[in-house]
């Protein structure tokens, strides 16, 4: 390497040569120097040479991390000045409407990091919003990879290793908007200290285990703050190693196109592109998130007041990942019943077997849909969404249920700014828990067959050029341009999947499964369905040019 | 006392009793009954004016006598106003709410339709029908020496629970709602927590003594002045609308950047 210090032209001055000319040297001999004792030169090749595809929707996995990074960066600086203690104290800080007020030092602290540290209030901000896009992120960058199909063989084990870090994002984020001890956290704690004690036999006893005593005690919000900013962070991180380590091994999934195979991947090598690109990318998240951290309230604790365990405020939600588990507590009617003198309480435990299902069903997908399929094979390039109809029918549906149960939870919101009846919309809610997913499933199937059926259209026949040609006896034909080979390769390439039937040691079970999955999808155009069409074309452009003469012009024009 | 004794059996004896006694019950309620100071004293003229703007904009719910009135199903059309006092007046029609602009779950807030001066002689009006709650002076809602703190504590253990911790407003059942409290003057709040308009409890002096309400008043004015110290507050609805920031407004930033990235270089 230091026998490549190029020379400077003459025009440069001297002292500047010899400076940058040092550097290099300094910089060969310092990369040699480490190199000899860390042998990374071999690594660092690898990683540099590394080959990842290019496409917008990839790069949600990127957000989530560099948010991550950012929540590490600004909780570090608020760990410096938030007090977890739950001591009551007089505050005698600079808020006026609050001096006097008897309050616990962790809410104390934190109205002194929101007013009178510098930066404080932009870096709590920054904190909670960059939570809210690590959530936001991780969601979107499942939905990729769900409707994507890129959760099929060989990364099962990476799918898990998302979701939990998904639930460990919520756990994070829950753990996190209690700390400061105002009345709005304090009203989630009190839901989750009912839903751990309508667990029967030993939810009292995990209650008074979680906050040491009966609720709220001295003890959770000290140990809150071990879970949030040691236990959970830990764990994420080495998932998230866990994760990038998997992404590695596997290579990172394509979407089909020419010269895109199950043994290739087609793109750009992480050194300079990707370096490049995702330095710049970091910085972009960082932007935007300061950005909105400086312009926009999040969480002004100062207006929920200390905590106390009378009031509950109108409008009392949990941050948009928590949403969700409040609304089948709002959407179940009050059903409870006694046994031997224990309470059961079915509107506690009920929704909390939905929500348990509903997670268990994501995390459990992959699973699911390679035992329906049968499919043993690894996959690297990705199920374009129209072509596997159930799947995405079944994602969206997933959402749709999602998105019930978090709107269930923002009943009262809706109420006052639609001006609507709060019990109609609870009603309304009702019904659409159960019916929603099922209209919506069967919708965005049908949409997705549409697809197919318009795909294959094209495939076959190629782009309408909205030139119609009447022929001598009357009939009208429109002229179509076929696809070039690259375009159609995409529309063409994606495997033909059929119902199996029951018998031969495939069970009854899974013979339904597969007619569920598979029966209605329309197989892709074969070569000699291509042939035939392409030979079909020829004919009628034969046709055409020879009553013609190539002219396509309508006769006025061409007289002109 | 011989006589008297003579005429106790009388059968008007115990009538006159009878009187005495409700005239004594009577007077002492009339003596003692919660009331906040006469603020404002209103003429005859005033109560005359007030009774012809009645009779032409109110009586057709509230009756010509103001005594309610029902339909024939028993639906109440508009309550007796006998005893709501002056305060009630000035709160439904100096907000607007009065005269109703069509029936519903609630009377909205909407640009007055009464003047000042026809909404003090409406008011006069209805406190001379029988004693009630007058319109606060400027002392009972000046803000000097009030107890922000104070204001505070008792606005979130009494009022956040329907008008939210920030006062934004909040739903109650079957359409009706608890309004939002920012912008909303100082007397028309005192007023409504003395008369418990719409479906708003009643908070007399008893229950939240005079100066505790200024304090109220006085906190609730102190967060409309303070604005929103972290930025743009997205209505002070609390998670749901920082949620659906993140979702719309941040996620949008996020994926034009992700596209910018990720296109081809041309």
């Amino acid at each position: 390497m230091a026998t490549t210090t190029p020379t400077r032209p003459s025009t440069e001055a001297p002292e500047d040569s010899g400076s940058e000319g040092r550097m290099l040297k300094l910089g060969a001999v310092g990369g040699d120097w480490l190199d000899r004792r860390v042998s990374g030169a071999g690594l660092v090749r690898f990683f540099g040479r590394k080959i990842f595809p290019d496409h917008w929707s990839f790069m949600f996995g990127e957000v989530a991390l560099y948010s991550f990074v950012i929540l590490l960066i600004s909780g570090t600086y608020l760990t410096m000045f938030f007090v977890p203690s739950m001591d009551e104290v007089v505050y005698d800080g600079i808020y006026a409407p609050l001096q006097g007020a008897h309050m616990s030092k962790a809410y104390e602290s934190t109205l002194h990091i929101s007013f009178e540290v510098k930066g404080g209030l932009l870096f709590r901000q920054m904190h909670h919003w960059s939570c809210l896009v690590f959530m936001v992120a991780i969601f979107v960058h499942m939905f990729r990879v769900f409707f994507t199909g890129a959760f099929r063989k060989p990364r099962e084990l990476n799918w898990l290793v998302g979701f939990a870090l998904m639930v460990l994002g919520m756990v994070a984020g829950f753990t996190g908007y209690s700390l400061p001890d105002d009345v709005l956290s304090g009203n989630g704690l009190r839901v989750v200290d009912g839903l751990m004690k309508g667990i029967p036999i030993v939810g009292t006893y995990i209650s008074m285990l979680l906050f040491g005593g009966e609720f709220p005690g001295h003890d959770i919000i000290p140990r809150f703050f071990t879970i949030h900013i040691l236990l959970v962070p830990a764990a994420i991180l080495g998932l998230i190693a866990i994760h990038m380590v998997m992404l590695v091994l596997h290579k990172h999934t394509q979407y089909p196109g020419p010269g895109r195979t199950e043994r290739n991947v087609v793109g750009f090598p992480v050194f300079p592109v990707y370096a490049a690109k995702a330095g710049g990318f970091f910085f972009l998240v960082f932007g935007i998130i300061t950005l909105i951290s400086a312009t926009t309230a999040i969480n002004s604790i100062w207006v929920y007041g200390p905590y106390d365990p009378s009031p509950v405020s109108a409008g009392s939600q949990p941050d948009w990942y928590m949403l969700w588990t409040d609304g089948g507590l709002r959407l179940i009617p009050g059903w409870e019943f006694t046994i031997f003198g224990y309470t059961v309480s079915l509107n506690i435990l009920l929704p909390m077997v939905v929500y348990g299902g509903l997670l268990a069903f994501l995390a459990l997908y992959p699973f699911i849909e390679s035992w329906v399929t049968g499919d043993d094979r690894e996959h690297h390039l990705l199920d374009l969404p129209y072509n596997a109809p159930v799947r995405t029918g079944i994602g969206v549906a997933w959402i749709t249920e999602y998105l019930i149960l978090a709107m269930a939870a923002t009943n009262d919101l809706i109420a006052v700014k639609l001006h609507l009846s709060i019990n109609d919309l609870t009603w309304t809610f009702r019904i659409a828990f159960f019916l929603a997913p099922v209209i919506v499933f069967y919708i965005t199937k049908r949409l997705c067959l549409a697809m197919q059926r318009q795909k294959r259209d094209l495939a076959l026949h190629g782009e309408e050029t909205s030139k119609v040609v009447r022929m001598e006896n009357g009939e009208m034909i429109e002229i179509h341009e076929p696809l070039n080979e690259f375009d159609r390769w995409v529309l063409v390439q994606h495997d033909d999947y059929r119902p199996l039937k029951a018998g031969k040691g495939v069970s009854a079970l899974r013979a339904a499964a597969t007619s569920f999955f598979f029966k209605d999808q329309l197989a892709p155009v074969t070569p000699t369905e291509l042939r035939e069409a392409l030979e079909h074309a020829g004919h009628e452009r034969h046709k055409i040019d020879e009553l013609t003469g190539g002219d396509y012009r309508t006769p006025d024009v061409r007289s002109h | 006392m011989k006589a008297l004794a003579a005429r106790r059996h009388h059968p008007l004896a115990f009538v006159a009793i009878l009187l005495l006694a409700l005239v004594a019950t009577g007077g002492l309620y009339a003596a003692f009954q919660p009331r906040s100071a006469q603020a404002e004293s209103y003429s005859q003229d005033d109560v005359d004016k007030g009774e012809e703007l009645f009779l032409a904009n109110c009586a057709s719910c509230h009756g010509t006598n103001a005594q309610g009135m029902q339909d024939d199903s028993g639906n109440t059309l508009g309550p007796s106003l006998i005893g709501v006092g002056a305060a009630a007046v000035d709160f439904q029609v100096g907000t607007g709410r009065m005269p109703m602009q069509n029936s519903g779950a609630q009377a909205w807030r909407k640009p007055p339709q009464m003047n000042d001066e026809q909404t003090r002689q409406l008011a006069a009006y209805v406190a001379s029908l029988g004693p009630g709650p007058s319109v606060p002076d400027e002392e009972a809602l000046s803000s000097k020496d009030a107890d922000l703190e104070n204001g505070g504590n008792i606005f979130r253990v009494n009022c956040a629970m329907c008008h939210n911790a920030a006062g934004a407003g909040g739903a109650l059942t079957r359409g009706k709602f608890a309004p939002s409290l920012s912008g909303v003057e100082s007397k028309h709040i005192y007023e409504a927590m003395e008369t418990g308009p719409q479906n708003m409890p009643v908070f007399n002096d008893d229950n939240i003594s005079a100066s505790d309400k200024r304090d109220v008043v006085a906190y609730l004015k102190a967060l409309d002045e303070q604005g929103s110290p972290g930025g743009i507050s997205l209505g002070s609805f609390g998670p749901v609308t920082e949620g659906l920031y993140a979702w719309t407004i941040v996620l949008s930033l996020l994926v034009g950047c992700a596209v910018w990235l990720g296109a081809k270089a041309k």
